[in-house]
């Protein structure tokens, strides 16, 4: 099963708390919004990754599995 | 079956030929493969509803929910609005969903500016798009018909007066509500359509869930363009068999195509999937040809002479048969400047509430339009050669914005960019010289004028 | 003796604790108005700005507990439990302790509702936390109007502090909300502004 983090970009605002959390699977783009690796989230990222998932200010964020 | 060979038509009179024997009994199918099918023919009133009745029978209702779809998978009729996704997969998801509260809703909005088909069926088909809403509401079991048309076309035709006729003569079994719809590129999106249905603003809305599942008014909901509904109609009447004698085995039946010719003159006709571009668009006087409308893609005219009309060709081009628009760009004309102009509508159109959209695609028709040399109104600038980092900034922006919105406008606009670049190479390098080759300057590509409010979105 | 000085010391607590949530809640709302406006904070990053939002806020949800159960222990006035949860039903200074319970039952409300985010939605999360701005005010004037404390000397001028500095932040909220258009105007502005910005560019060589 894999994970990925996805975004709703109508939510979302441009906060960064994702790109400040998950810098490996996340970035921002120039004017702030974030750039989402196209990758699934290794195991050893799943606590941030939740965590990125939970503190954004818009409730942007959120995890998708699949098998 | 084999592919037909008949060329397009604009209302030409019914070519005789053999027949495929009627699946409704009394009737008499047209003739097998004969175009046209969805356009009355020549000398016919549109819109006449005995004349329809005459020529077609009543609604053919099946009386059951979902006994229809197995025909219309059998047919293979794939949606006529841009994305060509199998009808009967639609069909079979909104009556699962559905559980006799679903909505339906042909879909007329006709965003894209050079396409003129919706109308056309409109005008010269409405009973054919009104059966075939009755018969996709009977086959999902559905509680609510709507008319989702673009506020110009719904004046301009009288639907409402042809659906009393309707319904006084027992035709319909659910009343349709005709719903306006904004001249708004996006308006006829499914989740900004079902938005704007449900009572809020035509802009699309975050998927999943998509709206065969929750759409207007949290319902599942069944959006099909108007020409799809129309043809339908057809194999409803006629069955699959009919509908597959024309097209190819892959790609079945017909389309209504919007074609741009490089004379400037505008037609709509239906054509086979199939047939060869060179029948559609005069391509001896054009340099490429836009395949697909905004969202689809530029085709050197040397290539396009060698292309037919399927999904399985263009495909592999980066283009696609969409709603049908076929646009011959002239040689007096540049294409780089045409693309600009387009560019900075579809700018204009971003609904605005996704970041990446919002100020990626305003930066991207900037640049462009500082390579095409236009000032800001879309005139023709002075001789002024773009910044060097222009195509560098502009591709770089381009692959910010793809895949990164709710809906697929970005990535349509940055398909339609993107092979203007490469299809106008040569232009791209005259205009980094700060010069155009080409002679004229009047718009080609039709771009509505006039500023945008908020209130547009309504 | 004991009785008296325990009761004392207990009512003494409520009335320190009570200063103490005042300033705690004063300082949640500031940083909750930061990060709603992506405001930061110098040297932390925004992750940090919404952490402190979120410790302070239980640190006040604590200090909140203390003040209400010593308030309730104490025995030197008679305060039930239930005029500490339902409004108005205390029979010692019913209007004000009854807004002290109007406050206590929003900030259940909004400490509940945001702890369950994730699993109630974005919009209904947003419709309760609202309710921020009427838990405040209200236990601002609960804590004023049942306090002797707070209605004099230093102690009024840090009452008067917390009122201030919210009002501010809050002024300052509506000041770039007014300055911010929603996103689906900005578009014909974005395009012309890009065009303006291109062609200032290209006039330099």
């Amino acid at each position: 099963m894999t994970t990925r983090v996805q975004v709703n970009p109508i939510a979302c605002s441009g906060h960064g708390l994702c790109a400040e959390l998950l810098p490996e699977l996340i970035t921002l783009d120039e004017w702030g919004y974030p750039v989402i690796a196209d990758q699934p989230v290794p195991a050893r990222l799943a606590r941030e990754a939740r965590r990125a998932v939970t503190d954004c200010p818009a409730l942007a964020l959120r995890i998708a599995e699949a098998w | 079956m084999s592919p037909a060979t008949n060329g397009p038509a604009v209302a030409s009179p019914l070519m005789p030929g053999p027949g495929t024997a009627g699946t409704w009994p009394g009737r008499q199918s047209p003739a097998g493969g004969g175009l046209p099918r969805l356009l009355p023919p020549a000398g016919q009133p549109g819109g006449d509803l005995a004349a329809h009745l005459g020529r077609h029978g009543p609604v053919p209702y099946r009386g059951e929910a979902a006994r229809l779809i197995p025909e219309v998978r059998a047919a293979g009729l794939t949606g006529r609005g841009g994305a060509a996704f199998p009808v009967h997969r639609k069909l079979e998801a909104v009556a699962a969903a559905g559980q006799g509260r679903a909505i339906v809703v042909g879909n007329a909005a006709e965003g894209e500016p050079a396409s003129h088909k919706d109308e056309a069926l409109l005008r010269l088909a409405p009973h054919l798009v009104l059966d075939g809403l009755q018969l996709a509401a009977e086959a999902v079991g559905a509680a609510r018909a709507v008319l989702y048309v673009r506020r110009d076309v719904h004046a301009g035709t009288r639907l409402e007066e042809k659906m009393t006729q309707r319904y006084g003569r027992g035709l319909d079994r659910l009343a349709v509500e005709v719903v306006p719809a904004p001249a708004r590129f996006l308006a006829g999106e499914e989740s900004a359509l079902a938005s704007l249905v449900s009572g809020g603003a035509a802009v699309p809305r975050f998927t999943p869930p998509r709206v065969f599942e929750r759409g207007v008014d949290g319902r599942p909901t069944l959006v099909q363009n108007v020409e799809t509904l129309a043809h339908l109609a057809l194999i409803a009447r006629y069955g699959p068999g009919w509908f597959r004698a024309a097209g190819t085995p892959d790609e079945p039946g017909t389309m209504l195509c919007t074609l741009h010719q490089a004379d400037g003159s505008a037609t709509v006709a239906e054509a086979a999937f199939g047939t060869p571009l060179a029948d559609l668009v005069s391509l001896s006087s054009a340099t490429a040809v836009l395949v697909g409308g905004y969202h689809g893609a530029w085709i050197p005219a040397a290539q396009a002479s060698r292309l037919r009309l399927t999904n399985a060709m263009l495909r592999p081009l980066g283009a696609f048969t969409g709603a049908g628009v076929l646009a011959a760009l002239p040689a007096d004309r540049c294409g780089l400047v045409e693309t600009a102009r387009v560019a900075r509508y579809l700018a204009l159109e971003s609904a605005g509430q996704c970041g990446p959209c919002l100020n990626g695609l305003p930066a991207v028709a900037a640049a462009l339009a500082e390579l095409a040399g236009l000032a800001s109104e879309g005139g023709r600038g002075g001789g002024r050669r773009p910044d060097s980092r222009v195509v560098s900034d502009l591709i770089r922006w381009a692959g910010l914005v793809e895949g990164r919105g709710a809906c697929h406008h970005p990535d349509g606009t940055v398909r339609f960019i993107g092979s203007a670049l490469r299809v106008f190479e040569a232009e791209v390098r005259e205009h980094q010289r700060g010069r155009c080759g080409a002679g004229s300057s009047p718009p080609f590509l039709p771009v509505p004028a006039g500023p945008s409010t908020d209130a547009d979105w309504s | 003796m004991s009785g008296i000085t325990s009761s004392t010391a207990l009512w003494y607590a409520s009335r320190a604790t009570g200063v103490v949530s005042l300033v705690l809640l004063s300082a949640v709302m500031i940083i909750g108005i930061l990060v709603n406006r992506q405001g930061r904070l110098p040297g932390l990053p925004r992750f940090a700005v919404l952490g402190l939002h979120r410790n302070l806020s239980l640190l006040a949800v604590v200090f909140v507990v203390m003040h209400v159960i010593t308030a309730i222990a104490d025995s030197f006035v008679s305060i039930s439990l239930a005029a500490a949860i339902i409004p108005f039903v205390s029979a010692y200074e019913p209007l004000w302790l009854g807004l002290g319970a109007v406050s206590l039952d929003l900030m259940a409300a909004l400490i509940v509702t945001s702890l369950l985010r994730r699993y109630i939605g974005r919009r209904a999360w947003r419709a309760v936390h609202w309710l921020a701005y009427a838990s405040w005010p209200v236990a601002v004037v609960h804590s004023i109007g049942s306090s002797k404390d707070l209605q004099n000397g230093a102690m009024l001028g840090l009452a008067m502090t917390c009122i201030l500095a919210v009002l501010g932040a809050l002024a300052w909220r509506l000041a770039r909300a007014r300055a911010s258009v929603p996103r689906a105007r900005r578009v014909p502005d974005l395009v012309a502004l890009q065009d303006s910005q291109r062609l200032m560019r290209a006039g330099r060589p």
